[in-house]
């Protein structure tokens, strides 16, 4: 007996939303960095279950390279918090506005 | 056939000019130089000797030659081609230039011995007679017009030669400005001339216009008009009322100069010219009559003025100036043979006199203030008897040849009922005789008043040698032109005769041969001319205090004359100032900086002000971003459910 499609979709949905609200309303540059992984593995939760519903194998191997993709993009974006680190002192986004005119 | 050669005549100078101009400065020696010079102009001469022989071989109705080179412009209705003509007043041209060029060249190589520019000068005289030839060869206005401006550079170019010198209130390079852009005043004037004649004759070509223009009805407002528009330029390349102020300024060039370009051959264009187009004028009476009366004012005014001159260059400018006021006055009364006649004596004394000036001018190393000259007759004996005969020619003394010349134009001008230019003619005659005495007694005679620690001593050969050939034509000039009256053929009228002939034709002169009234004005004239020497002569040598209580008496008249009747202060006061001002506050504060510099400022502060507005939207924090990028998605999301 395997769990309905519609739960999974809802668990997604509800990790998806939790990750926009984390990345609009945290300040700290890590969390919103977590928020965005949370998002996006919400994203691979839906392409799994929609795999599975529908019996293509093609949405888990999408997923492995989102993955993949998500795993460089930590490095990179981990280092440019390092980066940022050293050069402000904080890693409180408020502080950090220098991307404008 | 010779005649086919002249465009090698034509070319060579301009060979001349690039070996020189090019390698000049590599050709160590100035002799090299020199001679390149030399015999680019000297073969020129060969080749136009023996065109005239062969046209004198020809049939009186067969001497026009037609060289086409090759097609130049061709745009629209206009074909215009590299072609000489060669006729009966080209070729007079033709020898008048290469002949008093080539002697002038060799004067030169002494005359410029050791200066730094040597190879420039030359290099700049043969491109000065390539541009000459050009102008006086050519079978189109159009090759006309290229020698035209062609001459008007070259003449600025060595003006300004010695272009470290000061000169006046300026420098020479002031001088050579002033003769470029009064010059291109009267450009102005021939180009409309030019532009007239084409959209009425719908060709540029001598004898396509010509022919046309014979059958033309008298007195059409065109013919005025182009006749007019090219006097214009005729007036500023041949220094006549109102633009004859750049030719005095010209001689801060080198003195081989102002004999070449201003005095024997450039400032003779303008005559050529009008000459050239005798037909168009013979169709305008008016445009006559104008030519004519400016004529007879330049004659006048520039003699004035030559009356108290004391810079010898001076005098010999105002001089050049007052005889080319004859020329215009014979062109104006229709006597054109008798014009282009004392174009060629004039190129022969006048040569003469400024290089016998320059002759003086060299000895005393670069004196040429008359009052600090006196008693180089004895140190200068060549200079000084040819300097006489050059005098004596221009002073119109029978046998020289300016008698003949200038008893034709004035003979010419009474003969047409002109008496009253005639009498003003005959005054300009009595001044040119009186000031150039008072010239050759200043320099010459009496005690020497120069700085003690100069040693005059008389020029080298390639200074005298052409010193004394021009003393010889200036003598024997005149025998071309003898006139019936004194039992000649008057050779050069005939021989120009078919050239001005459809003009003639037109013009209806009134022949009028009263012998006894001819040799009345004759003996008038040399009486005039004779009183105003032995004027100067008793004057200038025995009672200076005449002179001198008279310009102390006459105080107003004197400074009026020595001042130049205040001409270039006019002209300053009225076109040259107004103009400054006008640029500088009307055009550059008012239209420049007000008007475009603004607009353009305008446009840039617009933007700045919409850029300030708007970049209040950027704040720089990376979760504004990420609100409105999440905004917008929920927005399309939205949407597209809503479908």
């Amino acid at each position: 007996m395997s769990v309905p499609l519609p739960y999974f979709l809802s668990l997604s949905a509800l990790l998806f939303t939790i990750g926009v609200i984390g990345v609009l309303i945290r300040r700290n540059v890590i969390v919103v960095f977590m928020c965005i992984e949370l998002m996006l593995n919400a994203v691979n939760l839906t392409l799994i279950a929609f795999s599975s519903a529908l019996g293509d194998i093609n949405g888990q191997a999408l997923v492995f390279f989102v993955m993949a993709v998500a795993a460089a993009e930590a490095a990179v974006g981990l280092a440019i918090v390092i980066a940022l680190f050293r050069n402000k002192q904080t890693v409180n986004i408020d502080d950090i506005n220098i991307l404008k005119w | 056939m010779a005649s086919q050669l002249v465009p090698l005549a034509v070319f060579l100078p301009l060979l001349g000019f690039l070996v020189n101009g090019i390698l000049g400065r590599k050709i160590k020696h100035e002799a090299l130089i020199g001679a390149i010079g030399s015999a680019a102009v000297g073969a020129g001469f060969v080749i136009g000797v023996f065109t005239l022989l062969e046209l004198l071989r020809a049939a009186p109705d067969d001497r026009v030659r037609i060289i086409d080179l090759f097609p130049w412009i061709s745009a629209g209705g206009l074909t215009t081609g590299v072609a000489y003509q060669v006729d009966q007043l080209s070729v007079v041209m033709l020898l008048i230039v290469t002949g008093v060029g080539f002697l002038i060249h060799v004067y030169a190589i002494g005359y410029m011995h050791g200066d730094p520019g040597f190879w420039r000068f030359f290099a700049y005289l043969n491109l000065f007679i390539f541009a000459m030839l050009n102008l006086v060869m050519a079978d189109n206005f159009l090759l006309l017009f290229l020698g035209w401006e062609g001459v008007g550079l070259c003449s600025y170019l060595l003006i300004g030669f010695w272009y470290e010198r000061n000169f006046e209130k300026g420098t020479t390079g002031d001088a050579a400005k002033k003769a470029f852009i009064v010059n291109r005043i009267g450009d102005f004037g021939f180009l409309i001339g030019m532009f007239l004649i084409f959209t009425t004759f719908g060709s540029l070509r001598f004898q396509t216009v010509f022919a046309q223009a014979a059958v033309f009805e008298m007195g059409r407002n065109v013919m005025m008009a182009i006749t007019l528009a090219l006097f214009l330029g005729a007036t500023g390349k041949s220094a006549q009322i109102p633009l004859f102020i750049w030719l005095p300024d010209a001689m801060a060039g080198p003195t081989p100069v102002s004999a070449l370009i201003h005095a024997a051959t450039m400032v003779t264009a303008g005559v050529y010219m009008v000459a050239r187009c005798s037909i168009l004028y013979a169709l305008a009476p008016v445009s006559l009559e104008v030519v004519a009366v400016i004529g007879a004012a330049t004659a006048l005014l520039a003699a004035t003025i030559g009356l108290v001159q004391n810079d010898i260059k001076k005098v010999l400018a105002y001089s050049t100036v007052s005889q080319l006021g004859y020329m215009f006055l014979a062109l104006g009364v229709g006597a054109f043979s008798a014009g282009i006649f004392h174009v060629m004596t004039h190129a022969f004394f006048k040569a003469l006199l400024f290089l016998g000036a320059g002759a003086v001018i060299h000895a005393l190393r670069d004196e040429q203030d008359i009052q600090h000259m006196g008693g180089l007759k004895s140190h200068l004996p060549v200079t000084y008897r040819t300097f006489l005969m050059g005098a004596i020619a221009i002073a119109g003394i029978f046998p020289f040849s300016g008698f003949f010349s200038k008893d034709e134009i004035l003979w010419k001008t009474f003969a047409g009922g002109q008496w009253g230019l005639w009498l003003i003619g005959l005054a300009g005659a009595f001044m040119t005789a009186f000031y150039m005495f008072r010239l050759v007694t200043l320099t010459f005679d009496g005690e020497p008043r120069w700085a003690p620690g100069k040693h005059p001593h008389e020029a080298p050969k390639t200074m005298t040698v052409p010193l004394m050939i021009l003393a010889f034509l200036s003598l024997v000039g005149g025998t071309l032109g003898i006139p019936p009256s004194l039992g000649g053929g008057n050779a050069i009228e005939h021989w120009l005769a078919p050239v001005f002939q459809p003009a003639y034709d037109r013009m209806a002169l009134g022949q009028h041969e009263n012998h006894a009234l001819e040799y009345a004005l004759m003996v008038l004239s040399v009486g005039v001319a004779l009183s105003g020497i032995f004027l100067a002569r008793v004057w200038y040598s025995r009672r200076k205090d005449i002179p001198e209580s008279l310009a102390g008496r006459f105080a107003p008249i004197y400074k009026l004359l020595f001042n130049k009747y205040y001409i270039d202060e006019a002209y300053e006061a009225a076109v040259v100032t107004p103009m400054h001002k006008g640029s500088e506050r009307l055009l550059w504060k008012g239209l420049d900086v007000g008007v475009i510099d603004w607009t353009v400022n305008a446009v840039a502060r617009l933007f700045g002000a919409l850029s300030r507005s708007v970049r209040v939207v950027q704040t720089g924090m990376a979760q504004n971003y990420v609100l409105v990028f999440v905004v917008g998605v929920i927005v399309m999301l939205a949407w597209l459910l809503a479908e």
